[in-house]
Parts: C-alpha cells; structure tokens; sequence
C-alpha cells in the first residue's frame, strides 16, 4: 500500500490503523498461510474463524463506518479486495481438502473383494429337465406341440394298441412293472409311446406332437441303466407323410442338438411302426479330427458314428386301433432317450449321478445345459 | 447270429476282396446291424502247448497262481537248450498233461492286446495260456481252454505241442455277429445270411447257392416211422404243429467224431461240437434255419404222437430239470404216453442221443411261433432251438434240412438211411397279396417305378403278377413277416437302399406353443431355481410303512397307495402318494455325503388311487377303435396322478461365513418360497394354522388360494418323523398342488391400477391373547381399513411384562394411498381407527 496517498484528515485526524494497506496486505498474507497450513477440514474451519468470520481484515471493515464519507470509498475497496482474497484462498483451500477427503474415504472403504460373497445359496435345475425342454423347445419353434399322458398307464395304451401282442417279449415280468394284481392291466409305462395312442384317440390329423416323460424298466440301477428314466417321443399324422419327412425331423433334430452333422439310416424293426428305421449319427466329439483321434474317441467307441434311436411310419394296425384311417392317413414316429442326450451332450458317465439327487451334479449345470 | 466269412463265401460270391468290415457295411446296408467282428485282429504265435509241470503258490492277495512248464515245440524260445516254456498262470482247471492254448510273445490278441515276455507273481510269463474269451472265442473267462474238452478227445489225441491253434480254433477266419431283428427269424440261419449279402449286392444271378434246395429228399414219405399230429386246444387257433419230417439213419457208429470243419463252424458260430449226431442237427439248423431234433431209436416204443401237454405230467429236459408241464405246452410224445420232448424247446433226457446210440431218428418239424414263444417263456428255457421257431422257421425247408442232416450221418458216421421217410405237412400255401404299386413310393418318398418294386420283390423270392392294376404278391414261405403293403414298402426301401430316402422337413400346421400347464411347471421351477432351491428326481417307489414313518393318520387318504407286483425290491413296493415321500430320500443322501445347507425340490407326479376303485383296466382288441365306453372305463381304471411340488429345506437358508452368523432354514422358508411360486403366477396364497401330518402340530400352515382352493401345506416337519426318517431336526417341508396353481393362473393376469399420490404411512401396536393368529389379524385389519389402504404388514412381534402374561403385542404398519388425491392425516388417523376398532371386536385387542 505505499501508493496509497495520505488519507482526508480535515474530518477525522486520527489515522485507523487496521484500515493501513500494509495491515491489510499481512492480515491477507497470515490468512492465507494459516489456510494453507490448516490440514484438515477441522483445522480450516478454526482458521476461517480467525481469519475470515473475525481477524484483521473484518475489523478492518467495520472501522469502515468511522473514516470521513470522502475515504470511505476507497477504504472500502481495499478492504473488500482484502476479503475477496481472504475468502477465494479458503475457498481454494476447502476444495482441495474436501477433494483430499472425498478421496480418503473412497481408500479407507476399500474392502478385500476376493473374500467368499455367498450368503444366498445358488439353486440349479436337473439336467434330464433342462435337456427335455431343450429338445421340446426345437419342435415346438416349428409349429409342433407337447403331449403328455401318466404314469401309470393301462396296459392297452402301453402295449396292445402298439401292436405289442400279448406275446411280445416285452410284455412280460422281467421288463415291466405291473401294477398289483398283475391282471388288472395297469403298468408303469415302459415308454412314451401311449401317449401316441391318447392323442390320437383325442385328437384328429393333422397331429404333430412331441411327447416327453419319465418311463420304466425293470433294470436295477447301475453305471448304464435305470429302472426309471426319460424319453421323448415324436409322432405326426397328416395326409401326404413319408419317411422323407421323418428323415427331415431327426435330422433337423440331430443338428438342433449335436451340431452340423450327418445322419445315416437303415432298416429295423419295431412292433409300432412299417417300415421301421434306426438312425446313426456323425460323432461331433471327434469329427474332422485325424483317424487315429477318431479310433480312440470315446464319445461313439471309434466307430465314428452315434446310434440315435427307432423310429417308422406308424404301423396301420396302430392307426386302425385308434380309429384313424390308415388309407388317408400316413405318420411317423421317432423316440429317444433323454438321458442318453444327457451324457452325450455333456458327458454325464454314469447313470447313477442323474437319478441319485446328489445337488453337485446338478449345481454343476445351473440353468443350461 | 455268429457268421463265419468262409463259410459266407460256400454259399454266396462275396464281392473280390471284400474283408469282414466290408461284409458288415453291406449286410448293416440291408437292415442287418453288426454286433461285433471276431477273430481280424489277432496275430500269432497261438501254439497248442502241452503241460509239463505245475508249481502252484497261494499269493498274498490270496489269488492262487500256477507257475508252469509248457511244451510248445519247436515255438518253445529255449527249446535248443532243453528248457520248456515257462509260463505263469491264474487258472487252476487244468492238470499235467493237458494240451492246452498257448499264446506266445510277438503274438497280439483281440482288442490290441500285445503278448510279450513279463514279469508276473515273481516270475517272468513267456506268454499266456489262453481262456476263451481272451481269443474272442465266447465269454467264457472261468478257466482256461483245455482242448480236449474244448474239441473232444479224439481230435484232441490227434494234436502236437508246437500246432498252429489259429486254424484249428478257426481263429484264421473272420466271424461277424450280426443283430437279427425279430421280424427276420430266417436271418438266423447261414441261407438267410447269404440271401441278404447277396440283395446288398444287387442279387446278381447265379451268385447265391441255397443250400437248402436237395435234390435227393424220398419220394415215399408214407412207409416211415408213424408220425401223428394232433392239437385238442390250438393256442389263438394256430396248429401247435404243422408238419412233420421223420427220417431214419441206422447203425452210425457211435464213436465217429464230427469232422473238423464242422466242428470249427460248430465252434466259431458260439457252439460247442459234441457228438456226430448233435453236431449235425446243430450245422444243419446254422445252415438253413430248421431246428432239429434227434432221438435214440430205441428208446421210442410207439408212433411219435404231437399233442398238447396234460394237466399234471412231468419231463426232464435234456438239461436235467424236471418240469412240470402246462396244458399250452405242445409235446412230442412216444405212443401218445410218454411226453420226448416239449415241441421247439428242448428234449426230454430218457430219448437223448448217447455214446452208445446207433439207430437216429432224425425229427425236423414246423411249430406254431406263440405256442413255442410261449413254453420258452413259461420254462424259462430259450434255445437255440426255440429262438428261430419264435421268429419263425420256413416251413417249406423242413424235408431239406432233414436230407442234409441224413446225409451228413451217413457220409461221417457210416449208417445207412431207411428208404421210406414221414412227411406230415398239413401247411397251407400263403395267398397272394395285391400290392399298389404306388404305396412304396406313398410311404418312403422315393419315386420307385412299378418295374422297380416288381423287380425288387422278386428278387425276395416273392412270386410277382404284375398283369393287372396291382402286383399281385405271394412272399416266400420263409418271410412269414410279409403281410401287410407297409411290409413290402419296406422291402422295397431296404433293398433299393434306405440311403436314397431324401431328408425334408415337413410343415406342421401352426402349434400354439406350450400349454399354461407346462408353462406354469417351468416358472415354478426356475422361480425355486432363482431363491436358492436345487431340482432333484427321486425314484417314485416307497416302503410299504411309508404311512406310519411319516406319522400318517389311519384313515389318511394318503395311506392308500398303488402296489407294484413285482417290485425292484420288496423294500419299496408301493408309489409315493407325496412327493415329499422319496424327496426325503435325496435329502437323506446329500446330508450322508456331507452336504449340510440343502434346499431341494422335485416337480412330479404322484398317484392317488381313488378309494373303493378296483383299478382294472380293460384290454380290448386293436382291430377296430375301441367304443367311448371302453375307452371310458380304461381311463377311470388308470389311477388319478397330479401334479406336485415338494420342498425340502435343512441346515441354513441365509449361509454363515466372514459377515457373521447365518440363518437357518425355518417353517416360514418353505411357506415364503410356496408364495414366491405363487407371486410368480400371480397369486396370492392365504396361510392358516392346521394340524396335518407329518408336519410339526405347531408349525404347520395351510396354504389355500383367495378362492378357498387348498394348495397344499408348508412348514416344520414333526419331529418324530424326522427322526424316523433319519433326517436333520428342523428340516422344513412345503407340498402343494401345480395343477391347483396352473387351473388358478389359468386366465391371464389383469393389471390393477396403482396411485401416483404420496403414501401415508401409520403403524399400529395391538395387544391380543398369545392364542390369536396374527394372519387373522391381518386379515381383520385390512378388511376394515377401507378402499384406500394400500398394504399391511406385521413388522414387530413383542411379548413380555408391558403386554402382560398370555399376551403379545403385534405391530402393524399400514399404508394408505388415494387414487386421486393426497389423504389427509385425519382421515389416515380414521381408517386406522376404523381398523383397530374391528380387532377390538374380533380379537378383544387393545391399541398400545
């Protein structure tokens, strides 16, 4: 302030001390320095009260009011350039430390993310359920629907409107779970394939089912067998079909399932359907790998080829026993097991993790399969 | 079927150097799946050996091993120094001077297995004597080969130490096991066989030989041995029998040894050679399909007289069982008396052919296919024998095969045939079917031309008139599986090559995608999949004390449950009338394997025989559909099977870990994940107390929909049952209805019109008696609250000296919203009170 020109003394001689440039000039200089030195948002704010709120340059602004009217301009500026400066640095200040706080907080709440999170246990679906509504999902996206009849079935569903004789091999004790007493004609059903005769008992062509379910065996549960397990089964009637349709559907089923591979055919029999037809298809475990790969592949046992299961053209005797005219009408029908599916697709070994409930085999699955 | 290539070979041109894999793709081409291929990959030295010296230890796995000396000739690797081959061995069925086979180091055996000289039990094994299986000669791993039981003794006494065993095992050919389907019974012959090979290879003329066609059956078939026929009860009106060929050869001599031929065809096709006269029965039913059976001459006193059995007679078959015999059987007797033999399944020990026997009566018949299938069955005896009449035997090669089979005894034992024979053949000649030459093309989708199926059927050795508008089809007399169009479309598709059926994609008619049912039973699912729940499928079969374990009351509907006849195991005859009842079996299994915080479901059906029902089912025809009425009664007799969902819960709901103490599972897990389904489905369950087993008495709620509909019950199991079930104390249990939430959820879900305005909260503590349910309150409140109530719920529970004995204090907290307009707090304040004064009422309750 040694610019400054001597102040009006005709009003008032006595020179206000705290309004001197050079006090000003140290009272902004302190507070700035004190704001500077203040290590905390607490510190700040104690300083702030001694050099903002109070402290030199406030009284200086209240001495103001006792100079001559012609200083008090110019007082009055100076002391408000004192305050802007005053109030700028602990402004400054506060957002350095509120910033230097800000970022404090975010390093003391950091926590070890690599501790377990599992307060919520994960469930899972069975993959025999997944499995089933994956293959029902790829015919129902063609215009197919789903068809399903009980367990516990008649044995005229299961058997004689098959065409299964009540001499086939089938029907006898060591494969079938007959329902007590024995000649009531009730059975555990042995495949999916009643659930043809109900719908088209129920229904009239053009039918285009699929039919899963649970059916079964009298085999003890073992590595490879299950006296309860599932299938699932196509069957369309209509006016006009021909293997070369049923062709198309396992094919188009093969490749939903197990990628894009070939199928081969060749002639079989079943009780259920003329002409019959057994399905092979392409190992997608080892394909286009080298021959000596594919000699041990243990998907398809080296051979290359997967056996997929029967299928036909609905036998006449079928339709005539559902009241279907077997001169208008043509159909297939084709089955397969969904365990099977299972322990292809996802290398389930042994039969006994499917069906023993154990919730690691089917935690390893979640909700895909 | 077992096929040995070189025989293949004798009766139809194999294509030039074609090997056993090329063979099977063909036959595979004709409908004919390969088994398996025996006897390609093995690789010598395979020597027969002879035992010198057996040095037996017991070894400290307690497995007894025979250190031995073996004598394979010149093959022996220290033969010039005088030193046998030293071989060690697991077997213990053989003795010091048995011919044995030995395989020898360089040698490889089936499946890739390389024979070298290594140290075994102590000792180093310069090869192996080998078991039957082992060569890929049967299944046999009981013991190892001894070959003069395996040839019989006097091929045996022919055989040198040093021999090749491959050609003499018959191990130098190719085998292929082919799968006959049941509908192809002439498949289970060699003619069958060759027949197929020679369609997979376009039936060029001249290329198959049937062996069947004999130039030299007798022309006398009268003068024979008297032979009678007769069926007083024919089974679904079929002849038991309808022919019969009985030739006679005398004076073979007992002690002539099949040839070695035949007993290596014998041998490769899985039979075991005998004696001369059962070895040629045997190679001629290979041959050409016809079982045969040879009787003792003079054992027989009267005419051979077929009949059906007699209530109460006995036989001894040939296997040494004595049977009691059923009135459907069909016999072979002596004079009518003495029952020989049960028709196509097995002969009777008193007529059998013996070491002693010299005068054979040869007998090669037709049976009926049920009647056989059926003895088979009902004795528990399949046979070789009973196999092929089951599926069929050509009735027009029954002369032939008992030709061949003379001739074989005359040539190899040295009888002499009788002149005369007996031939009853009361068989009827099949009648021609008129096949629409289109119906192939109809039914495959392949364009055959007419010319195409006629050619293709005649090749069969289907006898074709193709003169009118249909072909005109008689099948040949060994396809008894030709009936029906279908049956030649597929012949037709088989021969022509099912790989020319192109692949199209038919156009269903537009589906409407899954039912609400099956919808709801995949949101159900993965709803209890999304809070922590695992999918499990247990077997339905239940003890038959399920009822009690579970603590079900005497006349729990529940106790009624459908019995198996014939159960897996006794221990678990019945079906689970619940879900929970085998649910608790998984469980069960994963706290055995360690696991401790389980939430498992299973969605499945149960079934729920309706009481006083028979359940009995009636089995109509299938010639016509049966009438509404029999369908009717079919379906009342199959026992009502719903739709459940069971839940099981133990150890902690909400885990413990670094955070703190966990919760655990609790009654209120299992009703909260039932609403969860039901909110899921737009639902809402209504929970009441009730007693009902095997909950806890005091943990049990009733879950019901805003209908009334019962859904089922979720809570504590009681812990009694828990404990008889071996199960962790506190384990929680819901069971509910799907079918009850899927008819619930039937309709689509209506939205409701929610406010916009602030809501107005208010809480409310009321005193009640210990004994009143909170629900009620609940309930009370609500409907009392007016229109504008939004929600209530019960956020604290007090009880202790402010409440005083007998009493708690419940909290509610109800909030309050208007469609149009924010409440004002006085009119909050009244339907509160509106509310509290309704619980006073019902519930004597007091506001705190």
């Amino acid at each position: 302030m040694a610019t400054m020109s001597a102040p009006n003394s005709s009003y008032d001689p006595v020179e206000v001390a705290a309004l001197q440039p050079e006090a000003l000039a140290a009272a902004v200089d302190a507070a700035q320095a004190a704001f500077a030195a203040a290590a905390d948002l607490d510190a700040l704010k104690a300083a702030r009260l001694t050099h903002l709120d109070r402290g030199a340059v406030a009284t200086a602004r209240r001495e103001i009011g006792a100079l001559p009217p012609s200083a008090k301009a110019e007082a009055g500026k100076r002391v408000g350039a004192a305050m802007d400066a005053v109030r700028t640095a602990y402004e400054a200040r506060e957002g350095q430390l509120q910033q230097q706080a800000a970022e404090r907080i975010l390093v003391e709440e950091r926590v070890d993310v690599t501790v377990p999170t599992g307060r919520r246990p994960v469930g899972a679906r069975h993959p025999v359920e997944l499995t089933q509504e994956r293959l029902m999902d790829i015919f129902v996206a063609q215009g197919w629907e789903v068809a399903e009849g009980p367990e516990v079935e008649s044995e005229w569903m299961n058997f004689d409107a098959l065409n299964l004789g009540k001499d086939h091999p089938a029907r006898q004790m060591q494969d079938t779970f007959f329902v007590d007493p024995p000649d009531g004609g009730l059975v555990l059903r042995t495949q999916t394939s009643p659930i043809q005769i109900r719908t088209m008992l129920t229904r009239t062509p053009p039918i285009y089912v699929v039919a899963p379910g649970k059916v079964f065996r009298t085999d003890d549960l073992d590595a490879t067998h299950t006296p309860v397990f599932h299938q699932i089964e196509l069957l369309a009637v209509d006016k006009g079909l021909t293997m070369a349709h049923l062709r198309g559907s396992i094919d188009h089923f093969v490749r939903a399932m197990f990628g894009d591979v070939r199928t081969r055919v060749r002639a079989s029999y079943f009780p259920f359907t003329e002409p019959s037809m057994e399905t092979d298809f392409e190992c997608f475990a080892c394909l286009g790998a080298e021959a000596a790969v594919r000699g041990e592949c243990r998907t398809c046992g080296g051979s290359g080829w997967i056996e997929l299961g029967g299928s036909g053209m609905v036998n006449r005797k079928v339709f005539t026993a559902c009241g279907i005219d077997p001169d208008v009408y043509t159909g297939f029908a084709f089955g397969f097991g969904i365990e099977r599916a299972l322990q292809l697709r996802n290398g389930v070994g042994d039969m006994r993790d499917i069906v023993e409930g154990d919730v690691r085999f089917s935690g390893q699955f979640g909700m895909a399969v | 079927m077992r096929v040995p290539l070189s025989w293949l070979a004798e009766l139809v041109d194999l294509a030039p150097g074609a090997r056993g894999v090329d063979v099977a793709a063909s036959l595979v081409g004709v409908g004919l799946e390969e088994e398996a291929l025996h006897g390609s990959d093995l690789t010598g030295p395979l020597v027969v050996g002879r035992v010198l010296t057996i040095e037996e230890a017991v070894q400290k796995n307690g497995k007894t091993i025979r250190y031995c000396t073996v004598d394979v000739g010149e093959h022996g690797q220290r033969v010039t120094d005088g030193i046998p081959q030293e071989i060690v061995c697991g077997a213990t069925n053989f003795v010091v001077g048995d011919l044995v086979v030995v395989v020898l180091p360089g040698a490889v055996l089936p499946g890739g297995f390389a024979i070298s000289a290594r140290k075994t039990y102590g000792r180093v094994s310069n090869g192996m004597i080998c078991a039957e299986d082992e060569l890929g000669l049967g299944e046999d791993h009981s013991g190892i080969i001894v070959l003069t039981d395996y040839l019989g003794a006097e091929r045996a006494a022919a055989l040198q130490p040093g021999e090749d065993a491959i050609a003499l095992l018959g191990l130098d050919d190719e085998v292929l096991e082919v799968n006959v389907t049941p509908d192809r019974g002439y498949c289970f012959s060699m003619r069958g066989i060759a027949r197929e090979y020679w369609h997979s290879q376009g039936s060029p003329a001249g290329t198959f030989r049937d062996p069947a066609l004999v130039s030299q059956v007798p022309h006398d078939t009268t003068t024979g041995y008297a032979v009678h026929l007769t069926d007083g009860a024919p089974i679904e009106g079929a002849d038991g029998c309808d022919r019969y060929v009985a030739r006679i050869v005398r004076g073979v001599d007992p002690s002539a040894p099949s040839p070695d031929w035949m007993a290596a065809r014998l041998t490769q096709a899985g039979m075991r050679p005998i004696s001369l006269a059962v070895d040629v029965t045997n190679y001629v039913m290979l041959l050409v399909g016809q079982p045969l059976h040879a009787f003792d001459l003079q054992t027989l006193s009267g005419s051979i007289v077929v009949r059906r059995a007699k209530d109460g007679e006995r036989l001894t078959t040939l296997d040494d069982v004595e049977r009691a015999l059923s009135v459907e059987d069909l016999l072979i007797t002596d004079g009518g008396q003495e029952p020989l033999a049960i028709a196509g399944v097995m002969g009777g020990a008193t007529s059998e052919v013996t070491a002693a026997t010299t005068d054979i009566l040869i007998e090669a018949a037709h049976f009926d296919p049920v009647t056989v299938a059926r003895s088979s069955r009902r004795h528990r005896l399949t046979t070789e024998a009973s196999k092929r009449f089951e599926r069929g035997v050509d009735p027009k090669v029954t002369a032939a095969a008992a030709q061949l089979a003379v001739d074989l005894l005359v040539a190899h034992g040295g009888g002499v045939a009788d002149d005369g024979g007996t031939d009853v053949d009361l068989t009827q000649g099949r009648t021609a079917y008129q096949l629409d030459p289109d119906l192939p093309a109809r039914l495959v989708g392949v364009p055959y031309s007419r010319e195409r199926v006629a050619t293709i059927l005649r090749d069969l050795g289907c006898g074709v008139d193709d003169r009118g508008d249909t072909l005109s089809v008689t099948p040949p007399s060994w396809r008894p599986d030709l009936v029906d169009g279908p049956d030649y479309a597929e012949e037709v598709a088989r021969i022509d090559g099912y790989e020319r059926i192109p692949s199209v994609l038919p156009t269903p008619t537009a589906g409407r995608g899954l039912t609400h049912s099956q919808l709801v039973r995949r949101i159900v699912a993965n709803t209890l999949v999304g809070r922590g729940c695992t999918e499990v499928l247990t077997y339905p079969f239940v003890a038959a004390d399920f009822g009690d374990t579970l603590g079900l009351p005497a006349d729990d509907p529940r106790r009624s449950a459908i019995r198996l006849a014939n159960p897996l195991s006794d221990e678990a005859p019945l079906l689970r009338t619940s879900v929970i009842d085998s649910l608790v079996d998984a469980l069960r299994r994963n706290v055995s394997r360690g696991q401790r915080d389980l939430a498992l479901f299973e969605l499945g059906s149960v079934t729920r025989p309706l009481p006083g029902s028979a359940h009995t089912a009636p089995v109509p025809g299938v010639h016509e559909r049966p009438d509404a009425e029999t369908i009717a009664s079919i379906d009342a007799a199959v026992p009502p099977q719903p739709r459940h969902l069971g839940i099981v819960l133990a150890g902690e709901s909400e885990r413990s870990g670094w955070w703190g103490k966990g919760r655990p599972a609790d009654w209120a897990d299992a009703v909260d994940l039932v609403r969860a389904v039901a909110a899921s489905l737009s639902l809402t369950v209504s929970v009441e107390p009730d007693q009902h087993a095997p909950w806890h008495p005091g943990r049990c709620a009733r879950l019901s929909l805003a209908d009334g509909t019962l859904l089922g019950y979720a809570g504590e199991l009681h812990p009694a049952v828990l404990k008889r079930l071996g199960l962790p104390q506190r384990t929680c249990a819901a069971e509910v209805s799907v079918d009850a939430l899927a008819a619930a959820s039937e309709n689509p879900a209506k939205q409701g019109a929610f406010s916009t305005r602030p809501v107005a909260l208010t809480d409310v503590a009321l005193t009640v008696a210990e004994s009143v349910a909170a629900g009620e309150v609940e309930r009370t409140l609500r409907a009392a609250a007016g229109e504008h109530l939004e929600w209530v719920t019960l956020f604290d529970v007090y009880r202790g000296e402010q409440v005083g004995v007998d009493q708690k204090s419940l909290a509610f907290r109800m909030a309050f919203r208007a469609p149009d307009r924010t409440l004002r707090t006085d009119e909050v304040s009244g339907y509160r009170d509106l509310a509290v004064a309704a619980a006073a009422a019902r519930f004597g309750a007091v506001q705190r």
